[in-house]
């Protein structure tokens, strides 16, 4: 077998494992492209049947125009069960990346939003698409991560997982994060994508956007909700995303890369690692891991 | 060179299609921080251009603050991931590193040598093909040594790459490098690995760690008398042997795939050995066989699927498979048993007890199991068995299992993946032991029962009565006895024909061998609970008063009875309430330390959950009390 093989059929495994074992599992969708490899995946364990479980979108109401509608284009073509949770307390009062950081406003709009979601729909198990290459913290994340009633991720109290069986008991309100895409890294996944011609949101691939440039990150102007600092101006450039969040947190890189190959050739000739286009991991040392322990994916 | 960086900037297509058939392999790398073992991974990540350049920004900044190697980049910083941990300096547990090669993806398991050491390498040993044993030149074979690859050979490992470290701290020399080599050969003689590799190495200054094109051509090298391969040329080409390939055809259904009626697929990943449509398989469980029609996937119907494969399987016969059963060969079929002796690594802080029940999981099969005997411990360091009662966290024990129905498997020696388990606590749900099955006991696939034709039903109808067990569990000095001897009277003039099974009665005949200790408390229990079935199957209502303080045990006892035998009757008088009484003078002995172990005091006690009845010890007379429970039993 490939590499690319055996990576799939461990995530196969994985996805049935939990749909097996748990009462009422979800699969977050981030629209991301690691969400649309795990989504492909989940297609893959069940065909012919639909994946038993339905798909769950945290919408921070930040999120770039052109993802929400891939994921309505998306839940359409493949007759998902998508259900779409907003922290709306959070939306009320207006909290946003510019007003109240990029820290505050993460915690409100996607840990409360993913908290309150999970609490509303009473899952035991959610799909999340992490890897464990994408940040130093994660490497000793378990594929079966266990949370306590409060969503707490304890770096202290995970369980040893062996071979490839996962235990997957919990007691009532407690529930596990399964990451089927563990053992990805990013190159595997672009490989994957390509070579499975999965559909990703067109914003990975390069294209003329307007953009400002704040705080040495090219921020692209997706709406109107932008306003201008003193100095900034907005600059038409040939840019792309290489990670998809909130617009105004996710930094665009400059590229001429308007194919996959030619996404992947930028990706091995460039040495910066994936996360950095994402403001939030900088905020502090370990910051990542933090966030985890408070329920952040 | 690593990845073809020409290649990627001028035919970026070519280079994907050569992706396209790149294999994988995971390895372990066994060692302490002393023996530089952050230091080789962290220098095959960066020789690999897997650091990127914000990562390398952060680890010139972190290199200073608390880096260990001065001015020079400290590469075992990269792999430091928990913040607390990189406080303390240490890294707990196991964490999984990756990079690549034009000819391999790696997966790296990374474990720290610590106390918990045993717990951690197991864990990221049992999906490693290959394991690297780190050596210091400078202080040869260890003690350490040994163990890493005692459990590195108890995981399953075949290959092994003895990496002799820090070579220009000894001067590059060979006769140091060859005296180790010796050394090694000596210690793993009866491991059972297929093949020993032996690399002198400087993970430090890069020596042999990638075969640069001076090692090549054995020029300017610090080591001109070595030929073998560079680590990372060996990684790059070890073969994987598929032997799963080879091996029986093996396949534990995971789920079952109805979407309509028309389709009932069985999902799963192929264990061993290969699967065609047309091939006969067969359940062990239920001896039923069938052909396999069909093998499906999305990307279309396959003609042959493979080890390592997740598939879907349709099967011409309709017949009875469910998630935990195995499809297999016919020919070679695995065990299927009840009983089996294994290898068992401790995970947990709480010890196992023999005679407890325990979630026993292999692969999807899930059963309550119990240790019906640890017949030794093995000293990991000296590889001596030694006696014990108990398995603490990080020792590893052979024992007998004892599960509740039988499941089909193989010795772990020939079927890596069809001979593993892991046991889970059934209480606190954590993951508590990783088996390794070495046998089926013979006794276990011979003994059936006897079937008698005077049974349960006819002997209680002779009494007309409902046989049960009326289990009073709470504190010493709670009334359990008192209690069930009033209870007792009561059923007796009812013409009920009981029997009372009572601490004393018990501990002094039965369970005189037994102490105090948790293991004998729950062996204790273990006992009651098989003697109140036996009572029950002759017929007859069985009280027993015993503080049962494990909520496990009396789960246990729950069991093995029918639906509606076991009527658990929580005592629930105040501790202070027991104290106060302190009927034997127990308490007092306890309090002042001459009684150890004693439960309310330095043991604990597991409150029922879910008792079918709850009595208050103080709150009325125990004469008022047991014609409350014999009212609501009885009415």
């Amino acid at each position: 077998m490939t590499h690319l093989e055996q990576l799939e059929a461990e995530s196969i495994h994985i996805i049935r494992e939990v749909a097996a074992e748990f009462e009422n599992p979800v699969m977050l969708y981030s629209i991301g492209k690691d969400s649309s490899v795990m989504l492909h995946l989940a297609q893959k364990a069940f065909y012919p049947a639909k994946p038993p479980f339905p798909l769950m979108h945290v919408d921070t109401t930040w999120k770039f125009r052109e993802m929400i509608e891939f994921r309505d284009r998306m839940a359409q073509e493949c007759g998902f069960d998508l259900l779409i949770h907003t922290n709306e307390e959070g939306a009320r009062q207006g909290v946003s990346p510019f007003t109240h950081g990029s820290a505050l406003y993460t915690d409100i709009m996607k840990t409360e939003g993913l908290k309150q979601a999970l609490d509303k729909y009473k899952f035991d198990a959610a799909f999340g698409g992490a890897r464990r290459d994408e940040e130093k913290s994660r490497a000793k994340e378990r594929i079966f991560s266990f949370r306590t009633e409060t969503h707490r991720w304890d770096p202290k109290n995970q369980r040893p997982e062996l071979w490839n069986i996962y235990n997957a008991k919990v007691k009532k309100g407690e529930s596990i994060r399964a990451f089927p895409l563990s053992n990805w890294t990013e190159l595997d996944i672009w490989q994957y994508i390509y070579l499975e011609q999965i559909p990703i949101v067109p914003l990975y691939y390069s294209q003329v956007r307007p953009v400002v440039e704040r705080d040495g990150m090219l921020i692209m102007v997706d709406d109107d909700r932008l306003k201008l600092l003193p100095g900034e101006e907005v600059q038409m450039k040939s840019v792309r995303f290489r990670t998809l969040g909130c617009y105004p947190l996710t930094g665009a890189v400059e590229s001429e890369a308007a194919t996959l190959p030619e996404i992947i050739q930028e990706m091995l000739l460039t040495r910066t690692s994936e996360r950095q286009g994402r403001l939030i991991d900088h905020d502090q040392a370990g910051s990542m891991e933090k966030k985890k322990q408070e329920g952040y994916f | 060179m690593v990845h073809q960086s020409d290649l990627i900037e001028h035919d970026i297509h070519a280079y994907l299609k050569a992706q396209e058939e790149k294999s994988m392999l995971r390895f372990i790398t066994c060692g302490s921080v002393d023996d530089g073992k952050s230091t080789l991974i962290g220098r095959l990540l960066w020789d690999s251009k897997l650091v990127f350049e914000d990562q390398l920004a952060a680890l010139e900044v972190d290199s200073k603050r608390v880096g260990t190697q001065g001015e020079e980049i400290d590469y075992a910083l990269l792999l430091d991931g928990l913040q607390a941990e990189r406080e303390q300096g240490i890294t707990i547990d196991v964490a999984y590193r990756f990079f690549s090669t034009d000819k391999r993806k790696f997966i790296v398991a990374d474990t720290p040598g610590h106390e918990q050491y045993t717990r951690n390498m197991v864990t990221g040993a049992s999906t490693a093909d290959v394991a690297i044993i780190l050596i210091d030149a400078r202080k040869g074979v260890l003690t350490q040594t040994k163990r890493h690859s005692y459990l590195a050979s108890l995981v399953g490992i075949k290959k092994i790459v003895v990496a002799i470290n820090k070579m220009d701290l000894v001067d590059y020399g060979q006769a140091r490098y060859e005296e180790i080599c010796t050394q090694y050969g000596e210690l793993a003689q009866d491991l059972g690995f297929e093949e020993i590799t032996y690399i002198p190495i400087s993970a430090l200054k890069g020596d042999n760690i990638i075969a640069t094109t001076s090692q090549t051509l054995m020029l300017e090298t610090n080591m001109p008398w070595y030929d073998g391969p560079a680590l990372l040329t060996y990684l790059e080409n070890v073969e994987l042997g598929d032997r799963a390939t080879t091996r029986p055809f093996r396949m534990r259904v995971q789920w079952v795939n109805r979407p309509n009626l028309d389709f009932r697929g069985f999902c799963g990943t192929i264990a061993s050995g290969q699967c065609r449509p047309g091939d006969c398989v067969v359940v062990p469980s239920s001896g039923l066989q069938s052909k396999i029609s069909r093998i499906v996937t999305m990307d279309g119907d396959l003609g042959i699927a493979s080890a390592g494969q997740s598939v879907t399987l349709t099967l011409e016969d309709e017949i009875d498979i469910s998630r935990g059963d195995m499809l297999t060969v016919p020919e070679q079929r695995p065990e299927f048993a009840d009983q089996f002796e294994a290898k068992i690594v401790w995970l947990h802080e709480d010890a196992l007890l023999p005679g407890r029940s325990y979630l026993l999981k292999a692969g999807s099969a899930v059963t309550p199991a119990q240790i019906s005997a640890l017949k030794h411990k093995v000293n990991v360091n000296t590889l001596q068995f030694e006696p014990g009662k108990t398995l603490e966290m990080n020792e590893v024990g052979v024992c007998n299992i004892a599960l509740d129905r039988a499941i089909a498997f193989d010795a772990y020696v020939d079927n890596r993946h069809t001979g593993n388990f892991i046991l889970i606590d059934r209480f606190t749900n954590a993951t508590v032991g990783a088996g390794m099955i070495n046998f089926a006991l013979r006794r276990a696939t011979n003994i059936h029962w006897q079937a008698v034709e005077v049974d349960k039903q006819a002997r209680a109808e002779i009494k007309k009565q409902q046989p049960k067990v009326l289990w009073f569990t709470g504190l010493s000095g709670a009334g359990k006895s008192t209690l069930a001897n009033l209870v007792e009277q009561k059923l007796h003039s009812l013409g009920k024909h009981t029997y009372l099974l009572d601490g004393d009665n018990v501990r002094h005949g039965l369970n005189r061998d037994l102490g105090f200790t948790d293991a004998d408390r729950v062996e204790n229990i273990r006992r009651i609970a098989e003697t109140s079935k036996l009572f029950v199957d002759a017929g007859i209502i069985v009280l027993t008063a015993f503080i049962s303080p494990f909520r496990s045990e009396r789960a246990m006892a729950r069991e093995i009875l029918e639906p509606g035998e076991f009527i658990e009757i929580f005592v629930d008088t105040p501790l202070a309430v027991c104290e106060q009484r302190d009927p034997k003078g127990l308490y007092k002995k306890a309090r002042s330390g001459e009684l150890k172990n004693f439960t309310g005091i330095d043991s604990a006690y597991e409150s029922p959950e879910n008792p079918e009845i709850v009595i208050n010890g103080a709150e009325r007379s125990a004469e008022e009390l047991a014609g409350k429970i014999v009212m609501e039993l009885f009415g």
